[in-house]
């Protein structure tokens, strides 16, 4: 049995993170996932949102390690090559009443230490958001909200992790862990394994490896978020994150896009008891559609290309990070809803401490891979920067997704870093993510995805399990 | 840079008509761009007949019917095909980048014939609710897996609309052994020819619902089932809708087509927002002079065999443009 110094569990956005920052040391680590590839559970349908840390409470663990997190997130998105837009978000008041609770949200970011916060007049987004209702009076300024891709975050932290030793295990569930005088002995679908350390960090399941164990004082309940994606053909209708007021559990509907360029509107908030439940909603439709054309009226059902459904794993009002006194070694990542993305990176910080406190030696590495091997995304790049690449290697001149412009090359590259499906195809490479939805490309990433990872085609699967594209040969009928 | 007199984009039916016709008005200069690597376009998977009744006289296969026209254009030695040719950008002075294995070429015509095509509709442009598995496709990704790439999509489906791709596969899904559990088409009639309804739906007992719509798709890897219900014109207001549901492994969508015009859109041409066509006064003009759009990039045509036609105008129509232009 192999004994690891740390086994982390889930490989969502905090999972990944908490790995590469312990990839920096010595030590023995594995993360486990226990679906067909990481970002598959809570982080794949994150809004990429990289809040300023405005809106919690000044004495919460959310606002100090949003705060925080949002500066180290700009400095690893350079690290690890993946592409950041600091493009500021405005909340914006309707009323007087409005104008006065915005400036409550301002001081207490500014206690928080939030950059550069300020009040902008109706003359202001006028002139810098000029497809604003005009019917806001007023709006809170936050110049550091950014966008970032979530899932690429995830793959680019697992990626960067493992590239300084960390073992990446994918399709791997834990059932069980034992307390040992030494650790943990872990059951997993694959095998058992041994850990000085669990961090677990399970997402939507924390509170069921909590249980195992014997951990019982919190529960995860699922709060549904519906999301809906716009064309790029509509990406100019905003140039900032648009936020209304929040209200008690959620952000509202905000008006945003994702680092790729579609406009977003959403999510909805909606306490439910199914951790599986990813349905979308007609209600939810018209919700996101009332308070998305609030904000910008122009809006259109016609222009929605894409929508889906994310649960935030909510425990309570604040995150959970701690060691568990009560079973040494054990620490608890858990109720990281929003703002988790944006917190991650402090997260891992958090976490590397908490360990070192308990015990974990951390002695740095004397080779530490800080940067990653960085792709090429056709999309992001000037056509000139694609005139040479292709020069180089005449797969990048193979286009396959005609709607978001990919490259064979690209889905190749995705493929050979770890891409084992056609979502994960998709969140690597937006292969898949456009107006057509897959109908002109499906058939040709089906056979690249086949040959490169020695898939039978029959034998491809949306995301991994069950799943498979089709349901046989012709002949099988 | 250099100049082309005519820049033909797509070599389906539309463009192969119009490079033709603009060869046989005088056109000397023409370079075609295909991104795909054959000629056909989406004819190359209508393995069914019912082609080329009103041009041929005969019935023909869709890849027959493009047989033709290819052998025919790969004889004109003035018509230059490029093909895996993938435009990626155009500016309203008619310069085209487009990328192939191995290089990225600018290249300026004088008159640029669009002949695109048009995407399906998706699931979610028609806003249906529920989950997200595997087993979700368009018609006609469904006729590719099954005619070209020789896969079966599903055992149990239904299909949301009555498309003609839609009909047509209903029948394909039936021969390869698959059960076709249901048509739900929210109208009241459905909207693909009457002889798909007859030959590929009625004479093999598939049943429709008119006036039906699915309300949700569920399932979580694979699909597991709709709900269906009547649509909320047709069930009256105070009324609760009818609901039931219908085992499926396998949703097939055939709700419309949408003319594919994305680049001409780029460089400025008036594009009508709700049709997704080109604002036009004349069949194939835009507003743009020397930019024409034929096929069903124009508007989504019936018959190939009215592409073919009207496409030859637009190729007559090019020709003309370039004689009556000064250069």
């Amino acid at each position: 049995m192999k004994i690891y110094d740390v086994a982390i569990i889930g490989g969502g956005v905090i999972g990944t993170a908490i790995a590469r920052e312990l990839s920096r040391y010595r030590l023995a680590v594995v993360l486990f996932e226990k679906e067909a590839e990481l970002a598959f559970g809570v982080s794949k349908s994150n809004s990429g949102i990289i809040h300023p840390g405005t809106q919690h409470p000044s004495g919460s663990l959310k606002g100090r390690l949003c705060v925080k997190g949002n500066k180290l997130t700009k400095k690893l998105a350079r690290e690890l090559y993946i592409d950041f837009k600091e493009v500021g978000e405005l909340i914006v008041a309707f009323d007087e009443d409005e104008r006065r609770r915005l400036l409550d949200i301002k001081s207490d970011g500014d206690a928080l230490g939030v950059p550069g916060l300020r009040m902008v007049d109706k003359k202001w987004l006028r002139k810098n958001e000029p497809n604003l209702s005009d019917k806001a009076i007023a709006a809170l300024y936050a110049p550091t909200a950014g966008i970032i891709s979530p899932y690429r975050w995830v793959y680019d932290f697992a990626e960067n992790a493992a590239a300084n030793g960390v073992e990446i295990r994918t399709g791997v569930k834990v059932t069980a862990i034992k307390k040992t005088p030494a650790g943990f002995d872990i059951t997993a679908s694959t095998g058992k394994f041994g850990a000085r350390y669990v961090i677990n960090a399970a997402g939507l399941y924390a509170d069921d490896v909590s249980g195992m164990v014997g951990l019982n004082d919190f529960r995860i309940k699922p709060r549904k978020g519906e999301e809906f994606l716009l064309d790029k053909k509509r990406g100019h209708i905003t140039r900032h994150l648009i936020f209304p007021l929040p209200s008690k559990t959620s952000k509202g509907i905000l008006v945003t896009r994702t680092s790729d360029g579609n406009p977003m509107i959403g999510p909805t908030a909606e306490e439910i008891d199914d951790k599986e439940d990813l349905s979308t909603t007609r209600e939810g439709l018209r919700k996101v559609m009332e308070g998305a054309k609030r904000l910008v009226p122009s809006v259109s059902e016609n222009d929605i290309i894409a929508y889906f459904a994310g649960l935030r794993p909510v425990a309570g009002d604040d995150f959970i990070i701690r060691h568990e006194p009560g079973v040494p070694g054990f620490v608890n990542v858990a109720g990281i809803q929003s703002p988790g993305l944006t917190a991650a990176p402090a997260i891992a910080l958090e976490v590397a401490e908490i360990l070192r406190k308990n015990g974990l030696a951390l002695k740095k590495k004397i080779v530490f891979h800080k940067h990653r091997k960085r792709e090429e995304h056709l999309f992001a790049i000037p056509l000139k920067k694609t005139a040479r690449l292709i020069k180089k290697d005449a797969g990048y001149g193979d286009i396959v997704c005609r709607c978001e412009m990919v490259s064979a090359r690209e889905v190749r590259e995705a493929i050979a870093r770890g891409a084992r499906t056609m979502d994960g195809i998709k969140f690597r490479t937006r292969a898949q993510a456009g107006r057509c939805h897959g109908s002109f490309c499906t058939t040709r990433l089906m056979k690249i995805l086949s040959e490169e990872a020695l898939i039978p085609l029959a034998g491809v699967t949306k995301r991994g399990c069950c799943s498979q594209i089709v349901r046989g040969d012709r002949s099988d009928a | 840079m250099r100049k082309r007199d005519l820049i033909v984009i797509g070599g389906g039916p539309a463009g192969m008509a119009a490079a033709i016709a603009a060869r046989e008005s005088g056109v000397r200069d023409i370079l075609l761009l295909e991104r795909d690597q054959h000629l056909g376009g989406i004819l190359n998977q209508c393995i069914h007949t019912g082609f080329g009744l009103e041009y041929f006289k005969e019935i023909l296969t869709g890849p027959e019917y493009a047989d033709r026209f290819i052998r025919k254009i790969r004889n004109i030695s003035d018509i230059e095909i490029s093909l895996r040719s993938f435009a990626v950008r155009l500016e309203n002075d008619r310069r085209i980048t487009y990328l192939k294995p191995g290089g990225l070429h600018e290249v300026r015509a004088k008159a640029l014939i669009m002949a695109t095509g048009c995407r399906e509709k998706t699931r979610e442009m028609v806003h249906i609710p529920g989950t997200r598995p595997a087993g979700i496709f368009s018609a006609g990704l469904a006729q590719k897996l099954v005619n070209i790439e020789g896969l079966l999509p599903g055992r149990e489906v239904v299909i949301v609309g009555s498309g003609d791709i839609g009909l047509i596969m209903a029948r394909r899904f039936t021969l390869e052994g698959a059960k076709v559990k249901a048509i739900v088409e929210i109208e009241s009639r459905t909207r693909g020819l009457v002889r798909n309804v007859v030959q590929c739906v009625e004479d093999f007992d598939i049943p429709i619902y008119f006036n039906h719509r699915i309300s949700e798709i569920c399932g979580k890897d694979r699909v597991e089932k709709v709900v269906v219900e009547k649509a909320p014109d047709a069930a009256g207001s105070g009324q609760p809708p009818e609901v039931f549901d219908i085992a499926c492994d396998t949703v097939l969508l055939s709700v419309g087509l949408i003319p594919e015009n994305e680049l001409i859109e780029m460089a400025g041409v008036e594009i009508d927002r709700r049709t997704n066509s080109p604002v036009s006064r004349e069949v194939n003009k835009t507003s743009v002079p020397g930019i024409f759009v034929c096929g069903n990039s124009f508007k989504v045509y019936d018959y190939v065999d009215s592409v073919t036609a009207d496409s030859e105008l637009a190729g007559r129509q090019a020709a003309e443009y370039l004689r009556d232009t000064r250069w």
